[in-house]
This record gives C-alpha cells, structure tokens and sequence, in this order.
C-alpha cells in the first residue's frame, strides 16, 4: 500500500478519531490540574485504575455507563490522596505523582490478579458499540469517521469546549487559573487554596481515569497488564505542547493519534525495510520533539509546584 | 490543619515517625492479605522467611539489593540537586546495552581490567543518555521529568529490535537474548552455589563514593547548594549548568552501572526482562533513604527483601506477588508524609 493511499480510506480517518479519545480524557484531566498549580504525575497509575475498575464493574454484569462513573470516582478518590499529600502536606508534587502512579497501578494489578485468579487469557466483556448519529452519520465519508463512534468518543470531543468554557467563562474557571498563578490573591479573594486545587485535582483525576477506562470498555474488551503503555505520560507532554489550553489540546491529541494511526499502517506496508520497534517508538520520539517545538512558547502556569501554606509566603 | 515549622524536632521523633510509617504501610496491606483470604500472620511469617530465613533467600535478597542501590543512587543524586531524573529504567537498559556490545567479544582484557571497563562503558552510556534531556532542560527549558520518562520508552524498543534482530543469539534456541559477555567479564561470586556476586561490593563501594562526594568535596557542595536554593547558588557564583550538567553524568552513570551489575553478575547475557522496573524503584529507594547514600543501600535491601519476600510468599500463600509493589508505594507515601512531620508541627484548629 502506498503511503499516500493512506490517506484516502476511511478506516484510518476513523481510527484517528477512535485513537485520539483517551488522549483527550488524559490531557483535559492534567490540564485543569496543572491550571490549577498541581502537576498530576499520577496519571499514569490514575488511567490502570480506570481502565481496571470500569472493566471489572462491566465483567460483573454491571452497566457501562455506570461503569464510567464508577471509573471516574476511582479517579477521583486517588486525586483525593495525590491531593493530600501534594496539596495539603505540601510534599513535592513529583515525589507524590510517581507515589500515587506506582501505587494506583499496583493496586489495579493486584486487585486483578486477586478478582481473577489462575486466568490465562483475559475474559471478555461486551463494550460499548459505536453509536451512528441518526441523519450526522448518513454524511457521506464524514458521517463513518466523525459521527459513527463510541458514545465515549463523543463525550471526550463534547468536553473540550466544556472545559474551555468552564475555564475561561465562569467565576469558578477563573478562580482555578488564578489558583495556579498567584494563590495569596486567591486567598485575599477569601476562596479556600487548598479546597480549591482539591477540587480541580479530583476533577482532573476523574477526566484521566475515564480515558483508562475508554480502553477496556470502548476499544479492547479486556484489561491486559501494562495496558496504559506510557499513554499518561504523552498526556503530560502533550499539555505542555497544548500550551495548556484545551483548543490546542484537541488539536494535540488529533495530532498525535494520526501519527499513531499512520505509524500502524506504515508498519503493515513496510515492516520489511524498517523494523517495527522503530515505529513503536514514534509516539514518544514525537512527545520529546513536541516539547522542544514549543519550548520557546512555553508559559508555566506561574504557581506550578509551587505548594501554598497559609501565612506563609 | 496548618502546619508551623518546627525549631528543634526531638530525636525520638526522627527515629520512630519512618518506622511507624513503614508499619501503618504493613498494616495496609495487611488489609489486602486479609481480601485474598490468606493469614496475615502466617503471610508476613512467609514473607520474611523468603526475605532472610536462609542463605539462599538472604543471597538472593542482597543479588536482587545490588542494582537497587545503583539506581536508588541515580535517583538520590539527581533528586539532591533537583534535578528530576525519572529515566532510570531507560539509562539501565543504555548501560546494559553498551556493555553487552563491547563485552561480548569486541575488546578482550584480563579480568581485573574487564569487569571495570564493562562499568565505565555502562556509566557512559547512561550518563550520556541523561545528557540529552538535560541539555534540552538548561538550553531550551523543556521539562526533564517527562523527557527521561519517554526516552524509557525508546531506549527498551531499541533493545528490544536488537534483541530480536542484529544481536539475538542463534546459540540460544530461539530465545531474544544476546550472545554472554566473555568470562574475563563476569562479575565473581561471593558465595559458594549461590547467585550473590561482586555487584554488591562495587554498589557498596559507589554508595561511599557518592556519599563522600556529595559530603566532602566542592563539586557535591555545589549540588547541595544548586538543590536548595539555585538563585542563591548561582548569586554565590556557582556555575549552575556546569553542576547540572556533572550531576547529570554522574545520576545516568549510576544507573548504567545497574544494568552492567545486572548484566555481568546475575544474568550473563542480555534478555529484555534484565530489568523487572529497577529504575523505577530506584526512586521509591532513594526517597525512602531520605535522599541519603548510604541510606540507599539499607533501604535497597529493605526493597529487595519485600520483592523477594513477596515472591515466596505468593508461591506459598497465593497471594499476588503485587502485593511487593503496593507495599512499596504505600511505604514511599508515608515515609515522606512522616518526614514533613518531623519538620513540621501540625496545628489542628
């Protein structure tokens, strides 16, 4: 298959789309925490969780919409605990991240292996099935890439304005900005610091978390080990690489997935002349060299790991 | 709760507040012990057995303590200048991989050459992979945490394509592994029949060294001070970059070196699993150790010996040998909560 062939079909505009949805959970979930000064280094332990929990609430014979909510208060309970340690101890939010990463997979794991003991092959469950859009998804072409998705899909897509209107919009959005820039005026202002970055950490932990989940109960029906692969840390280079803003966020995490998409394609073609680690590398050579691209542009939120204790300054 | 810094923390408190953490962790997982329908007292007792109850849990638990103190060592030395090396695991596989290409036959030296050549090689390439996001960080501002991270990635793919491709062994029945690094290489055994080799003597050596460094001469001092406060360091007239750039070489040498001792000592010859996530658990034991040399080592067999435990105790009690990596977790997260405690007073109101 020609490269430029690619292009052309459908099957990868899709998979672009389908790639791009736990990025976007991913992204938006780091994002608001580190507006709101706390850098989340959990995420990664934060989607296992997710991804395990929705997948085990499915496998029990519960219902997947419920399971995404059962995903994201898991989420946001380890927000909670990166939270007291980050936020109110004050430890390094570094420290804490790979803490809470390190713990929240090892229990995923653990629970796991627990639930399902003496398993070889990983049991199946039903999942979500893509949703045509009635009258959206009879667009020729547009209509299978965009609008004949998993419902997930299109709750991740729905909630990049959400959030940049929340953000950038209401008295609560602006509280959180500031938070991550200047908190003393936040605390002249006479809001909370602590339950405020509390808050947006449980929030974005709830956003990751449900990208962990769209993996087991949207595109594998299953939960493998090792399932999430570094997909949280690309998350934290792509918020650097959005500039933290959740437009660019999107167009980050479309970016990304098409070359993820490209690079499974490619690989088929040409797995002859180029051996395929290499093309399993790219996502992350491509995080390394996003980042350097938009070093220069680079606006820290100004209070990032900065911990705040009142009447202290 | 807020918390007032204290002015004199009281000796009992720095002694007991890490080994009440370390026990309210025990007792967490205590908790899971009791979900999977196991005895607790029964499990830990398995678990202890399997840590130190005879030479070869002993020998197997201090084989498995020797990387651990190389990449706690990493993470202590890099984490003391703030510089946040989270590239451990990646700078392991480096070292590893460069050892095996010259140790494999390419140079010849009489063993009491080879072994240290092998670990220069391996600090080299470790130290040079850190270089790379390091450089990025004080050229460019690009943030080293998740730069070490993702080269972690990269850096075990290309083993990984070297390993089923140019380097896989044909003696090897089919198996990814690369030819055995020669026997003028091989790191000696300490005990008779047992897999314990010289890589602890050279990791305790560099525990010394690093903590000697860091202690005694100007080039630590500046690490020390670039750590704390680098607006007064640099007002001082340290050169910031300069002190980075050498923690760097020194943090990603340490870590190469795990993967020569790994490599030279308990495998023989490069595998893709040479490393069950060493360079992530450096971290857990460099923050354990307060950061501290020479506490790494007591705490890279503290570690050592609940995987090790862990591992007997699943065989015996069926119980998820996860349980060694949730222990680790929850011991990091209270162990650095106890230490804010011991600094800090809090103030309930």
């Amino acid at each position: 298959m020609d490269i430029l062939e690619i292009f052309v079909t459908l099957g990868f505009w899709a998979a672009l789309v389908r790639m791009a949805t736990p990025l976007i959970f991913g992204t938006l979930g780091e994002l608001i925490c580190e507006r709101a000064g706390v850098l989340n280094l959990g995420i990664e332990g934060i989607m296992t969780m997710g991804a395990m929990v929705a997948w085990f609430w499915v496998y029990q014979g519960g219902d997947l919409w419920t399971a995404v909510l059962v995903a994201a208060a898991a989420g946001a309970l380890f927000g909670l605990l990166h939270s007291v340690f980050s936020v109110y101890l004050g430890l390094s939010q570094h420290v804490t991240g790979i803490g809470i990463t390190l713990l929240a997979s090892s229990l995923s794991y653990f629970a796991f292996r627990m639930l399902l003991p003496n398993v070889t092959t990983p049991p199946k469950i039903d999942p979500f099935k893509p949703f045509a859009i009635p009258l959206l998804s009879e667009i020729p072409y547009l209509g299978t890439v965009l609008f004949t998705q998993s419902p997930l899909t299109y709750l991740a897509f729905a909630l990049v304005p959400v959030v940049g209107y929340g953000l950038y919009r209401t008295p609560l959005g602006l509280a959180v900005r500031m938070v991550g820039e200047n908190p003393l005026a936040v605390e002249a202002q006479g809001i909370d610091v602590h339950r405020l970055r509390t808050a947006a950490v449980m929030l974005g932990s709830a956003f990751m978390a449900v990208g962990g989940a769209f993996l087991t109960i949207s595109v594998f029906d299953a939960f493998y080990i090792g399932m999430i692969n570094g997909r949280g840390w690309i998350c934290v280079a792509l918020v650097i690489f959005a500039s933290w803003r959740p437009g660019k966020a999107l167009a980050g995490a479309l970016l990304f997935a098409a070359f993820e998409a490209l690079q499974i394609r490619v690989q088929q073609a040409s797995s002859a002349f180029i051996p395929y680690q290499f093309f399993l590398m790219m996502p992350y050579v491509l995080s390394i060299l996003a980042m350097i691209v938009m070093s220069r542009r680079a606006a820290y939120p100004k209070a990032l790991l900065v911990p705040f204790r009142k009447g202290e300054r | 709760m807020r918390l007032e810094p204290r002015a004199h923390a009281p000796f009992w408190l720095n002694l007991t507040a890490p080994i009440a953490a370390i026990g309210l962790a025990f007792a967490f997982c205590a908790l899971l012990i009791l979900w999977s329908g196991a005895p607790i007292i029964d499990s830990y007792a398995a678990l202890l057995r399997g840590a130190f109850g005879s030479t070869f849990a002993l020998t197997e638990t201090l084989t498995r303590a020797a990387p651990l103190i190389f990449t706690g060592l990493a993470a202590a030395v890099a984490f003391r200048a703030k510089l946040w090396n989270i590239g451990g695991e990646g700078q392991l596989y480096a070292g590893a991989l460069a050892a095996t290409w010259v140790g494999t036959g390419m140079v010849h030296l009489p063993p009491f050459l080879m072994v240290p050549f092998l670990f220069l090689v391996g600090a080299v390439a470790g130290g040079l992979l850190l270089l790379l996001p390091v450089i990025l960080k004080l050229k460019l501002r690009v943030d080293e945490v998740v730069t070490t991270l993702l080269l972690n990635f990269v850096v075990i793919l290309f083993a990984n394509y070297l390993l089923f491709g140019p380097w896989k062994d044909p003696l090897a029945m089919g198996w990814p592994q690369a030819a055995p690094i020669i026997d003028e290489g091989i790191l000696g055994t300490l005990v008779p029949r047992m897999r314990l080799h010289s890589g602890l003597i050279w990791a305790v050596a560099f525990a010394v060294f690093a903590w000697a460094f860091i202690r005694f001469t100007r080039w630590g001092f500046q690490i020390r001070a670039v750590g704390y406060n680098p607006e007064a360091a640099a007002f001082a007239g340290m050169p910031i970059g300069a002190t980075v750039l050498r923690t760097a070489l020194l943090s990603g040498g340490l870590a190469g070196m795990a993967g020569v001792c790994e490599l030279a000592g308990a495998k023989g010859y490069l595998t893709i699993d040479i490393s069950p996530g060493f360079g992530y658990t450096g971290i857990a034991v460099a923050m354990l150790a307060g950061l501290h040399p020479l506490g790494v080592v007591a705490a890279a067999i503290f570690v050592a010996a609940i995987y090790n435990g862990a591992d007997a105790m699943s065989r015996a009690m069926s119980i998820s040998n996860y349980l060694a990596d949730v222990l680790t977790a929850t011991a990091l997260l209270l162990v650095l909560a106890s230490v804010l405690f011991v600094r800090f007073r809090p103030q309930w109101r």
